[in-house]
C-alpha cells in the first residue's frame, strides 16, 4: 500500500449528500478481474452523457483538472461495498476524500488503499466546499503525522483516526502480515472453537 | 458477568485477540464468496505467496453477473465469462467448495447460505457484498466487506476491527394486514435515514419481528445495510431452530442439541443496555413506496410524492429536487397514479418462496397489464424447484410475467436484465440508486406483493384494497 504522510493538493467539490458506489464506479465496470485501471471509469454515468458526450460534471473544469482531494456532502460511499470505488478514485488521481460522514465499508476499504478519508463538521465541509468554488486553485493540505487538514485561508483543524489505521497508513504496511504475526492466538482459537457446518460435506457436494 | 446484548455475545465468542495499539481480532466462521469482488483477492494471494487459511469455512457460488436465461446457453458477455472463469479456477487451485452455474444449489450467496444450513445461529459471516447483513436474522453478526478484508479473511480467517455500536431497533405493535417485512425496512429506513445507522449494529426487537419468519426476518436485515447500518441482527428462537433443523450442512445429533443450547444463550440478557434505541410502531406502518433516488426517499402507498418545502434543510432539499428531475416525477402526484414499465421480483431482499408465493398470490387469476414487461428471479436454483413443484410457476405464467434462472438479475443489471434509460420499475430489490438497474432507469422499491400488484393494474396499487382470486 502507498503510505500516508502529507499530501498537498488542489480541492474539487462535489456538492451531492449520499454519494453512492454505484454513481462512483458503475456496474459495468465491476467485471474487470484487475485492481488497476478504473480511474477512467470514475462517476463514469455522471461524467458523461449515454452518447458517450462530456457533461458539465465538475471533474471536467479545467480549474480541477489536477485535483487530488475530493469533498463532498454527507453519507459519502454509501452502498455497495465494492472496493472498485476506491480503486477508481486512487487511479483518477485522488489521495484524500473530505465529508462530514462516510459510509463504514467504504471508509474501510479506503484504508486499505491509501486513501484518507476526513471527517469533519457540516459547516467545516461547506467551508471547504464554497472556497474551492470560489478560490482559484484552493488548496488543502492534509497533514496525517499530525492529524492536521489546513489550507492557506486561515482554516485549520485536527481529524480523527483510529491509532492502528493511522499508523498503518503512514508506513504504507499489509495488514495481512500483521495479522498473520498472531499465528499462535489463531490457531489456539481454532483449537477450541471447531466448526458446527459440516463443510467437509459441502466440499464433497459441490 | 455484566447483562450483555446479542452482537455483544457474538462479538465476544469470536474474539483472537485484543491487544494494545492494534484492533481488535476477530475470527470469521463463513467466508461467503462471489465472483465479482474476489478475483483481486486471488490474485493478492499469489502475489504474496500466501494459502487459503480455511478453504472449508470458505463457499463460493456466481450470482452477479451470470444471466437468468435458460442454463446451458453460452455467456455472451466475455468480460462476464471470464470473472466467472476466474472463480472457477480459484476455487480449484485453493481446494474452495464452490456451487458453479449448473450446479442445483446455486443462488444469490445470501439465500443459499441459509437454505443450505451453512449459515448457522451465533456466527460470524463475511462476504465481499454489503447485503451481507442478512443473515443476521438467524442471530449471526453478518457484514459485508471490500476486496482487500476478502483477502484478509482468505489468508487469515481473521480481521481487524473497530468495535461497532449497537442500536436497538424496538417495533412495537403488531404489523397491520398487507405490511410486511419489506415495508418495515422501508419504514424504518424512511424514519432514521440512510445513514441512521451508520457505525452500529441494529437489533430488531419486539413482537413483530418474532412474529415474522426466516424468509420476513432474512429481508428486514437485508435492508439494515440501506440505512447506514454494519449489521442487522434478530436473536435466535424456535422460529430460527424450526428452520435450520434438518438443513442439509446444519448440524444433527447431539451436535444439534448442544448447538441449540448454544444459540438460545444467545439472546440480549434483561438490562443490557444499547447505545441507541429507534421505537418503530408497528401499527403506524403502511405498505411504502420509494420516490427517490435512495431508501431513505419513501412514502406510504396512500401519499403524494413530497413537496420540496417539506425539506427543512437546504442539503436535503436539494438532494430530493435532483432524485425528482432524475426520476421524473412532479411533487403532489399521488403515489397510485404513478404508472410502471417494468416490474422485478427477485434480489436477495426479496426472492425467496414466502416472497413468491406472496407475489403469486396476488398475480392468481389476473394478467399482466399490456405495457408492462414483469419478471420473477427466484433467488435460488432449489427456489425455483419449490416454486415449481408448488404451481407458483404456472400462475406467474398464466398471468404473463417471466420466470427466469436464479441470480442477482436487474437487482443491479450486472447481466443483461437492465431496464432502460426512462423506464419506471416497481423492484422488489434493495437499492433505487441512479442507474442501479440500468442507465437512466426509474427505480421503486416495493414489496412483493406491491409488486406484483403494479404488475398487473400498470400502477403502483395499495396491496390492502387487493381482491385476491381464492
Amino acid at each position: 500500500m502507498q503510505p500516508f504522510r502529507k499530501h498537498t493538493g488542489i480541492v474539487v467539490p462535489l456538492d451531492r449528500v449520499n454519494v453512492d458506489t454505484d454513481q462512483i464506479i458503475p456496474k459495468q465496470f465491476l467485471k474487470r478481474i484487475e485492481r488497476t485501471g478504473f480511474g477512467e471509469f470514475l462517476f463514469y454515468d455522471w461524467r458523461f452523457a449515454g452518447d458517450g458526450k462530456k457533461s458539465d460534471f465538475v471533474l471536467h473544469d479545467p480549474r480541477y483538472a489536477k485535483a487530488s482531494i475530493l469533498v463532498a456532502g454527507k453519507n459519502f460511499g454509501c452502498g455497495s461495498s465494492r472496493e472498485h470505488a476506491v480503486w477508481a478514485l486512487a487511479d483518477y488521481g485522488f489521495r484524500a476524500v473530505v465529508s462530514s460522514s462516510f459510509a463504514d465499508i467504504f471508509a474501510n476499504n479506503s484504508l486499505k488503499n491509501g486513501l484518507l478519508t476526513i471527517c469533519l463538521s457540516e459547516e467545516q465541509v461547506a467551508g471547504i466546499m464554497r472556497r474551492a468554488r470560489e478560490v482559484d486553485n484552493y488548496q488543502l493540505t492534509v497533514d496525517l503525522e499530525t492529524r492536521r487538514v489546513e489550507d492557506n485561508q486561515g482554516f485549520s483543524e485536527t481529524f480523527a483516526i483510529d491509532e492502528f489505521s493511522r499508523h498503518c497508513l503512514l508506513n504504507g504496511l499489509d495488514d495481512i502480515g500483521l495479522t498473520l504475526q498472531q499465528e499462535a492466538a489463531i490457531a489456539e482459537y481454532e483449537a477450541k472453537h471447531p466448526a458446527r457446518t459440516a463443510m467437509k460435506t459441502v466440499l464433497a457436494n459441490s | 458477568m455484566p447483562a450483555r446484548t446479542l452482537f455483544e455475545k457474538v462479538w465476544d465468542a469470536h474474539l483472537v485477540a485484543a491487544s494494545d495499539g492494534q484492533l481488535p481480532l476477530l475470527y470469521i466462521d463463513l467466508h461467503l464468496v462471489h465472483e465479482v469482488t474476489s478475483p483481486q483477492a486471488f490474485d493478492g494471494l499469489r502475489a504474496n505467496g500466501r494459502r487459503v487459511r480455511q478453504p472449508l469455512r470458505t463457499v463460493a457460488t456466481v450470482d452477479h453477473n451470470i444471466p437468468t436465461t435458460p442454463r446451458g446457453l453460452p455467456l455472451t458477455d466475455p468480460i462476464a465469462a471470464r470473472q466467472i472463469e476466474a472463480l472457477q479456477k480459484n476455487c480449484r487451485e485453493f481446494g474452495i467448495p464452490f456451487f458453479d452455474m449448473d450446479s442445483p444449489d446455486q443462488g444469490i450467496v445470501h439465500v443459499i447460505g441459509p437454505e443450505l444450513g451453512i449459515t448457522l445461529p451465533g456466527m460470524t459471516i463475511v462476504c465481499g457484498d454489503s447485503h451481507t447483513s442478512t443473515h443476521g436474522a438467524f442471530g449471526s453478526l453478518a457484514f459485508g466487506i471490500g476486496t482487500s478484508e476478502v483477502e484478509h479473511v482468505l489468508a487469515t480467517q481473521c480481521l481487524p476491527k473497530k468495535k461497532p455500536k449497537t442500536m436497538q431497533i424496538a417495533v412495537r405493535g403488531k404489523l397491520p394486514e398487507g405490511v410486511t417485512a419489506k415495508d418495515l425496512a422501508l419504514g424504518i429506513i424512511g424514519q432514521i435515514g440512510t445513514d441512521g445507522a451508520t457505525g452500529h449494529v441494529m437489533e430488531y426487537t419486539g413482537e413483530s419481528v418474532r412474529a415474522l419468519s426466516m424468509e420476513g426476518r432474512m429481508t428486514l436485515c437485508n435492508m439494515s445495510i440501506e440505512a447506514g447500518a454494519r449489521a442487522g441482527m434478530v436473536a435466535p428462537d424456535e422460529t430460527t431452530f424450526a428452520y435450520v433443523a434438518g438443513r442439509r450442512f446444519a448440524p444433527k445429533g447431539k451436535d444439534w442439541e448442544d448447538s441449540v443450547a448454544l444459540w438460545r444463550s444467545l439472546a440480549t440478557d434483561a438490562g443490557a443496555k444499547y447505545d441507541h434505541v429507534v421505537n418503530i410502531d408497528a401499527a403506524s406502518l403502511t405498505p411504502f413506496v420509494t420516490w427517490g433516488t435512495n431508501p431513505g426517499m419513501v412514502v406510504q402507498v396512500g401519499a403524494k410524492v413530497p413537496e420540496l418545502s417539506s425539506f427543512p434543510q437546504e442539503a436535503d432539499r436539494r438532494a430530493a429536487e435532483q432524485a425528482l428531475a432524475y426520476m421524473g416525477l412532479q411533487p403532489g402526484t399521488p403515489i397510485e397514479q404513478i404508472a410502471v414499465d417494468r416490474v422485478f421480483i427477485g434480489s436477495c431482499t426479496n426472492s425467496r418462496i414466502e416472497d413468491l408465493r406472496a407475489a403469486a398470490r396476488v398475480a392468481k387469476g389476473y394478467h399482466v397489464n399490456s405495457k408492462v414487461r414483469a419478471m420473477v428471479v427466484p433467488g435460488s436454483q432449489a427456489i425455483k424447484l419449490a416454486a415449481e413443484r408448488e404451481g407458483l410457476h404456472r400462475i406467474f405464467l398464466d398471468a404473463g410475467f417471466e420466470w427466469r434462472e436464479s441470480g442477482c438479475s436487474m437487482c443491479l443489471g450486472m447481466n443483461p436484465d437492465i431496464l432502460q434509460p426512462g423506464e419506471r420499475c416497481a423492484s422488489t430489490s434493495n437499492r433505487n440508486f441512479e442507474g442501479r438497474q440500468g442507465r437512466g432507469g426509474r427505480t421503486h422499491l416495493v414489496s412483493p406483493m406491491m409488486a406484483a400488484a403494479a404488475a398487473i393494474t400498470g400502477h403502483f396499487t395499495d396491496i390492502r384494497n387487493w381482491r385476491f382470486d381464492e
